[in-house]
């Protein structure tokens, strides 16, 4: 199907004309059933890290692009890896925002790489939206996986995350999460906060300064909270965030070290959380800024197993996407 | 249409062809699901194999993914044991074209390098498309392409087999 007839399906570009899952752009608008399918799928493909052949044929024949315009560790190694591990061609492009402008020139590479018949990308972008515009400018002719898009989504990080937690600390159903720092800025916390509400996540809070934690989000359904002690009591799962230095305009924040002072996560300050309470962080961490080196490396961080989970997650979500594919 | 055969002898019939071929002590089983799986339960306990039981999801190796996707439901694959010199036994529920079973074998393969691999089924309904035979089935049919025979279970399991128009 060329780009000209594509159509919304239910009004969700996410879906195809027969309601199936074509691209990953963001968690918001999920049905629970494919979520749940997601993460089911991540679970299968769990095990394959520890067998002798990493690969599964599931993708043989296919290209993906990663298309990255900002930069990235964990998230463009693991779905680079993800693809090679389910057989397909990966061809990784990392573009400098200073050389890239917008709009019409991200169509104009895109369009270039479609001419070399490539089946899907996996796309990183500085402006909220791009995945969207080129979701909707591919259509059904390949799949998109939003990669972290602006501040507006990161959906297979929040995937990852959820995964983590229902692997690690039990039925979403039942668990306190709080998201905690400069959730203002983030496309993760954005992501994650979906994912949960989805997946029936009975309390979800946002912890963080006045300037990093915007009050709409009480509209989410989020309970907000801008004392840590206050927001970590009874809490089963902390999603800590980074500081993200960069997109800091210094009138939001007096200085990092104060930052550290009144929201880092330090092994006294876990202790307000339940007794045992799962620290998760999507990386790349802040150490002495967001979380203390104890927490970090620490017995309850799960950070190491999110990095394997978001593997096994990725290799999930181009599954099911490819699979969208076949088939009228 | 339901038939009358009963499955419950049938596969003691499986596990009588199956007992001569194998050593119990080194011989593993993999079944595949779903309905292989439910059959090798009871052939893993009638047989007293020692190595724990083995289950493959096919669906990341199917070789019709680009055509029809993935399946809704994909079980974890599981072999809890060292799968390399060993003699397994593949239980699946029917054999009909042996895609599946090809399926099974490569995935099987990603895990390490058998001794060798035998094929017990519950139906062989024929129509092979590749070259791939059971040693063991409980059954052998000649069904055409329009029958559909399909394992219900886990309890109790029932056999059915229906003789559906072909489409237009």
């Amino acid at each position: 199907m060329s780009a000209a007839t594509f159509r919304f399906g239910e009004g969700n570009p996410q879906y195809d004309a027969q309601g199936r899952l074509r691209h990953l752009l963001s968690t918001e608008g999920l049905r629970e059933r494919e979520l749940l399918q997601i993460l089911d799928t991540a679970e299968s493909f769990l095990s394959i890290a520890h067998r002798s052949v990493k690969k599964t044929p599931t993708l043989r024949g296919r290209t993906i692009v990663n298309l990255f315009f900002e930069n990235s560790t964990r998230t463009r190694s693991t779905f680079e890896l993800a693809a090679k591990r389910l057989s397909a061609d990966v061809l990784n492009i990392a573009v400098s925002t200073s050389s890239a402008s917008k709009g019409e020139s991200l169509i104009d590479t895109v369009d270039n790489l479609m001419a070399m018949q490539v089946d899907g990308f996996v796309l990183r972008h500085p402006e909220a939206g791009a995945a969207h515009l080129i979701a909707c400018h591919l259509g059904d002719s390949a799949l998109v996986v939003n990669a972290g898009d602006g501040q507006h989504a990161h959906p297979t990080q929040a995937l990852l995350d959820v995964f983590t937690i229902r692997r690690l600390a039990g039925p979403i159903e039942n668990r306190v999460v709080a998201i905690v720092g400069d959730v203002l800025h983030s496309r993760v916390a954005r992501s994650q906060i979906h994912a949960l509400s989805i997946l029936g996540c009975p309390e979800i809070r946002v912890i963080g300064p006045r300037t990093l934690v915007p009050e709409e989000l009480s509209a989410l359904g989020v309970h907000v909270y801008h004392d840590l002690q206050a927001g970590l009591r009874g809490v089963d799962v902390i999603c800590a965030l980074r500081l993200q230095r960069e997109r800091m305009v210094s009138h939001r924040l007096p200085s990092l070290n104060e930052f550290y002072h009144r929201f880092g996560l330090t092994p006294e300050r876990l202790q307000w959380a339940a007794q045992g309470a799962l620290v998760l962080h999507p990386g790349p961490m802040n150490r002495g800024v967001e979380i203390a080196s104890e927490v970090a490396d620490g017995a309850q961080s799960v950070i190491l197993q999110q990095v394997a989970h978001g593997l096994a997650m990725r290799m999930a979500v181009l599954t099911i996407l490819a699979g969208a594919a076949g088939g009228e | 249409m339901t038939t009358d055969w009963d499955v419950t002898a049938l596969l003691a019939g499986m596990a009588r062809d199956l007992r001569p071929l194998i050593d119990p002590e080194q011989a593993a089983m993999i079944g595949i699901f779903t309905g292989g799986v439910w059959l090798a339960r009871t052939l893993h306990a009638a047989l007293g194999l020692q190595q724990p039981l083995g289950q493959v999801d096919i669906s990341f190796y199917r070789d019709d993914f680009s055509q029809i996707g993935l399946h809704p439901q994909v079980r974890a694959s599981d072999i809890p044991f060292d799968v390399d010199g060993r003699d397994i036994i593949l239980v699946d529920d029917v054999l009909y074209t042996g895609r599946t079973v090809r399926a099974a074998m490569n995935e099987i393969f990603d895990y390490g390098r058998p001794a060798r691999i035998r094929l017990a089924v519950l139906v062989d309904r024929g129509g092979h498309e590749l070259p791939v035979a059971a040693d063991v089935a409980a059954l052998r049919l000649n069904a055409t392409a329009g029958a559909h025979i399909k394992l219900r279970g886990p309890e109790p399991l029932r056999l059915e087999l229906e003789q559906r128009r072909l489409q237009p």
